[in-house]
C-alpha cells in the first residue's frame, strides 16, 4: 500500500528515525513547506528559534560537541543559507557532526537568479564534508540517512542538503532505511598490523616518550583507552585545545596543554621526547610553532582516522589509520610495560618556573584589577569542577582553556581551527539544550559577545540557564597584545566603547551581575550559582592583561616567552 | 633539490554526482597547482566515472591534493602517476585549408610519418586526426605551418597505468563483498 505524504513531511519524518529531537533554526520563505509541517511534529521535535541563522548553527556545534550526536539546523535559502556559512566551515575544521538543511528554489527556477537564490552547493562544497541537493521527495529519505551517516561516522563533518521547494511539496511514498554503507566512503578501516607492530617496536625501545592528544580522542570514545595506554607504558601526555577534557586534570600522567599559550612542560617536552605519540590531532601551526624545529629529534607515530592528516604536517616513522579507540588498545595489548620515572621527574622544573611566573601571579594577584585567569580559576571552582567550559576567541578563550579543570569528558568546547568569534553564546546555548543537567558555563570577550549577542533574544525565550561569564577588558584584548608584543605598540582599532551590558541583559529578562573588584567576585559566584537561571556575570578585568605563557609567531615550541619580558630557560 | 616539480598524471575514479568536478578541481586550485589538462568521462563499470588530471608539482604537494581528493565522500579512489607509469594518449584535430594542403604535395607522407590520418574532407576545409604525446602532435602542428593551420585543437589527456590491472576494479569488488557481508 502507497504512503504518500510531502517531501516537507518526509524530512520531519526522516529526521525522527535518526533519532532527532532538537533542530535549531529559522523559517523563511523557501522553506515554509517544512515549517508548516513542523506543526504536526512538535510533540516529538523541539524547534529552537534563533535569531540569526549563525546562532543556529553553532548552537547545532554545541549541542554536537557535548553529546556526540549530530546537530541539525534547518535554514531558507539564499540569506539564510549563506549565514550559516561561518559556522559550517567551524564544524569542518573541528570535525564537529551536523546536519544542515537549507532551503532551495524550486528547481525549475535554479540557476535564474531567482529570489533568494544562491549556488548553496557551490558555496558550502568545498567546506563541507558532503552536500547534497535534493530535487525530489523521493529522494528526501534517503539524501537525510546518507547525510546522517557521513556526518556522524569517520572524522566528523557538517554536511548540507539543500531542499528545492518543488521537493518539498512533491509527494513520495516514504519509507526510510538507514544508511551504514557507502561504497566510495571508508570511515573506519581496517588497522594495519605491520603499523601497530612498527609502533609497539618504537614504544618498548622508548626512553623518554611523549603523546600529544586531540579531540579524536573524544570522537572516538577513547578517553578510557587513553589512560590505559599512558599508565602501562607510563608515558606523560600533553592535550591540543579541543583535547582538553579527555583526560581528567588530576590524571597523574597528564601534562597540560600544548600549543601557543599552553603549558610549558608539555611544549619544551615536545621538543625533547625520543618517541612522539600523536592521538587524534593534526598538528595545527598553533600547536607546532615553527615545523622546522617541531619534534625534529623524536621519532614520531601518529594515529589518526583521517589518512589526509598522516604526514601532512609531520614527517611520521609510523602513521596508523584508525580509530583511537582501537589503536590504543591493541598497542596498550601488545607493548610492555614500562617506567619512565627520571623523563616523568624531568617536567618538574618547567612546571615550577611556570607557577611561579605565570600561573601564581594570574591566579593568586592581590592587588588591582581581577585577572582573567582568577576568574577562571574561581568559577570552575565554584562548580566542583564539573561544569561545561565553553569559551568564545581570544584572551577570554586562552584563560578559559588554561585555568579550567575537568574531571568528565566532552567537557570543554572551543573553536579552535577557525578560531570563531561569537561561537561562544550560541554554542553554550547549544550545549545547555543537549545537557539541561549540566552546569554550562561561558567565558566570552567583550568583542565576541557583541557578535552574537542577539541570541540573549533565543535566551529568554527558550529559558536557557547558561552562565555567561564576560571577562570585560575594554579591548579586543587578543589582538591588543600582539599590537603590543609585535607591533610596537601601535593599537590600531582594538578600543572598544562598551554598552551597559547590565541594561541590555535586562532587556531580556537575564540578570546581570555586575563584578567590579576582587571582593565582589566570591559573593556573585554564589548569586550566580544559585539557581539554573541564565546569568550575565560582567567582570571588569585588568584592560592590559596578558596571556602568558606565549610561544611566539614565527619561534619553535622550545622558544617560549614566560612574561612579556623574558624568556624561558 | 629535495622536492623537484614534475609532471604527473592525476587518475580519480568516482561516483556520477553533480559537483564533483568542480569540488576536484577546487583542490587542485587550494594547493596552488594548475590543472595542464583534464579530461572527464564514463567507464566501462555503471555508474563510475574517470577524470584524469594532468599538473605540475612537488611529489608532496600532488600526494595531499591526492588525499584531499580520494577523502571526498563520493571519490571512489585517486591515483597519481608520473609518466614512466602510465600509457597515455591525447587526440589532436587540425583544420586546414584543402586547396592549400593540395598545393603541399607530399601529404600521404607526412600523415604516415605521424601516423595521423584525414577524418573529414570537403571543398574548403580538410580535418586531420593525430593521437600522440604532446610533443608528437606540436611537431606536426609545425610541419603543418606552411600549409596553414586554421584551427587546431586537443584533446586532455587519457592514460592507463602500467600495473596489470587498475587497483580500482579490485577495490570496488572488495567493497561488494563488505556490503554483503553487512547486509547479511
Ligand atoms: C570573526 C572573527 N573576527 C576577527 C577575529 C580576530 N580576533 C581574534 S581574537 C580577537 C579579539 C577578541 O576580543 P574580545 O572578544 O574582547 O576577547 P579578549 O581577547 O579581549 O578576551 C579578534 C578581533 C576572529 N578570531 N574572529
Ligand atoms: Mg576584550
Amino acid at each position: 500500500m502507497k504512503n504518500l505524504i510531502t517531501g516537507a513531511e518526509a524530512l520531519w519524518r526522516a529526521l525522527q528515525e535518526e533519532g532527532v529531537k532538537t533542530v535549531f533554526g529559522y523559517p523563511g520563505g523557501q522553506i515554509m513547506p517544512v515549517y508548516d509541517k513542523l506543526v504536526d511534529y512538535q510533540d516529538s521535535i523541539h524547534h529552537i528559534l534563533v535569531r540569526h541563522e549563525q546562532g543556529a548553527i553553532h548552537a547545532a556545534q554545541g549541542f554536537a560537541r557535548i553529546s556526540g550526536e549530530p546537530g541539525v539546523v534547518i535554514v531558507t535559502s539564499g540569506p539564510g543559507a549563506t549565514n550559516v556559512i561561518t559556522g559550517v566551515a567551524d564544524a569542518m575544521t573541528d570535525s564537529t557532526p551536523v546536519v544542515v538543511i537549507t532551503g532551495q528554489v524550486s528547481t525549475a527556477a535554479l540557476g535564474t537568479d531567482a529570489f533568494q537564490e544562491a549556488d548553496v552547493i557551490g558555496l558550502t562544497a568545498p567546506i563541507s564534508k558532503w552536500n547534497y541537493q535534493i530535487r525530489t521527495a523521493d529522494e528526501v529519505a534517503w539524501a537525510v540517512a546518507r547525510a546522517f551517516y557521513i556526518a556522524r561516522t569517520g572524522r566528523p563533518g557538517p554536511v548540507v542538503l539543500d531542499f528545492s521547494k518543488d521537493a518539498q511539496v512533491g509527494l513520495t511514498d516514504f519509507h526510510f532505511e538507514k544508511c551504514n554503507f557507502i561504497r566510495s566512503y571508508i570511515p573506519n578501516p581496517k588497522i594495519s598490523d605491520v603499523a601497530i607492530k612498527n609502533a609497539v617496536a618504537l614504544l618498548d625501545a622508548a626512553e623518554k616518550p611523549f603523546v600529544v592528544f586531540g579531540q579524536g580522542v573524544v570522537l572516538g570514545h577513547a578517553e578510557k583507552e587513553l589512560e590505559a595506554f599512558l599508565t602501562k607504558g607510563d608515558i606523560p601526555a600533553g592535550s591540543t585545545l579541543l583535547g582538553l577534557s579527555a583526560l581528567p586534570s588530576s590524571f597523574p600522567l597528564y601534562r597540560g596543554m600544548i600549543g601557543m599559550h599552553g603549558n610549558v612542560a608539555p611544549n619544551i617536552m615536545t621538543n625533547q621526547c625520543d618517541v612522539l605519540i600523536a592521538v587524534g590531532m593534526r598538528f595545527d601551526d598553533r600547536v607546532t610553532g615553527t615545523v622546522e624545529t617541531y619534534a625534529r629529534q623524536a621519532k614520531v607515530i601518529h594515529i589518526d582516522i583521517d589518512p589526509a592528516e598522516i604526514g601532512k604536517i609531520i614527517p611520521v616513522e609510523v602513521g596508523i589509520r584508525g580509530d583511537a579507540k582501537t589503536v590504543l588498545s591493541l598497542l596498550t595489548e601488545k607493548m610492555q610495560a614500562r617506567k619512565h620515572p627520571e623523563w616523568n621527574a624531568s617536567f618538574g622544573h618547567c612546571d615550577a618556573v611556570e607557577k611561579e611566573k605565570v600561573i601564581d601571579p594570574e591566579v593568586y594577584p592581590t592587588e588591582g584589577l581581577l585577572r582573567m585567569g582568577e576568574v577562571v580559576d574561581r568559577v570552575v571552582r565554584a562548580t566542583g569542577e564539573k561544569a561545561v567550559v565553553v569559551t568564545d576567541v581570544g584572551q577570554n578563550q586562552m584563560m578559559g582553556a588554561r585555568y579550567s579543570r575537568f574531571n568528565q569528558s566532552r567537557s570543554f568546547i572551543s573553536s579552535g581551527g577557525l578560531g570563531t568569534m561569537g561561537f561562544g553564546l550560541p554554542a553554550a546555548i547549544g550545549a545547555k539544550i543537549a545537557r539541561p543537567e549540566r552546569t554550562v558555563c561561558l567565558f566570552v570577550g567583550d568583542g565576541g559577545i557583541q557578535m552574537t549577542m542577539q541570541e540573549f533574544g533565543t535566551i529568554m525565550q527558550e529559558g536557557v540557564g547558561v552562565k555567561i561569564i564576560l571577562l570585560n577588558n575594554n579591548w579586543l584584548g587578543n589582538v591588543r597584545q600582539w599590537q603590543e608584543l609585535f607591533f610596537r605598540e601601535r593599537y590600531s582599532q582594538t578600543r572598544m566603547l562598551n554598552p551597559d551590558y547590565a541594561l541590555i541583559a535586562r532587556a531580556y529578562g537575564i540578570r546581570c551581575i555586575s563584578v567590579p573588584d576582587r571582593a565582589s567576585l566570591e559573593p556573585a559566584l554564589k548569586e550566580m550559582f544559585a539557581d539554573d537561571a541564565p546569568v550575565l556575570l560582567d567582570v571588569h578585568v585588568q584592560e592590559e592583561g596578558m596571556v602568558m605563557p606565549m610561544v611566539p609567531p614565527g619561534k619553535g615550541i622550545h622558544e617560549i616567552m614566560i612574561t612579556d619580558s623574558e624568556w624561558y630557560k | 633539490m629535495e622536492n623537484p616539480v614534475k609532471e604527473y598524471t592525476v587518475t580519480i575514479y568516482t561516483e556520477n554526482q553533480i559537483g564533483l568536478l568542480s569540488q576536484i578541481t577546487n583542490v587542485f586550485t587550494r594547493h596552488g597547482l594548475s590543472i595542464w589538462s583534464l579530461s572527464a568521462g564514463a567507464t566501462s563499470m555503471e555508474g563510475v566515472h574517470n577524470i584524469t588530471i594532468v599538473t605540475a608539482g612537488t611529489e608532496k604537494k600532488v600526494k595531499e591534493s591526492v588525499q584531499q581528493i580520494e577523502k571526498r565522500v563520493d571519490v571512489i579512489k585517486a591515483f597519481f602517476y608520473t609518466a614512466d607509469k602510465i600509457v597515455y594518449r591525447e587526440l589532436c584535430l587540425y583544420k586546414v585549408s584543402t586547396a592549400a594542403l593540395m598545393e603541399y604535395g607530399n601529404i600521404e607522407d607526412l600523415l604516415n610519418r605521424y601516423h595521423a590520418r584525414i577524418v573529414e574532407m570537403n571543398k574548403v576545409f580538410t580535418i586531420i586526426q593525430k593521437t600522440g604525446y604532446s610533443n608528437e602532435t606540436a611537431s606536426l602542428h609545425d610541419e603543418l605551418k606552411d600549409v596553414g593551420v586554421l584551427q587546431f585543437v586537443r584533446s586532455g589527456r587519457i592514460a592507463v597505468s602500467r600495473a596489470e590491472q587498475e587497483p580500482v576494479f579490485k577495490f570496488l569488488r572488495k567493497r561488494e563483498k563488505e556490503k554483503n557481508q553487512q547486509t547479511n
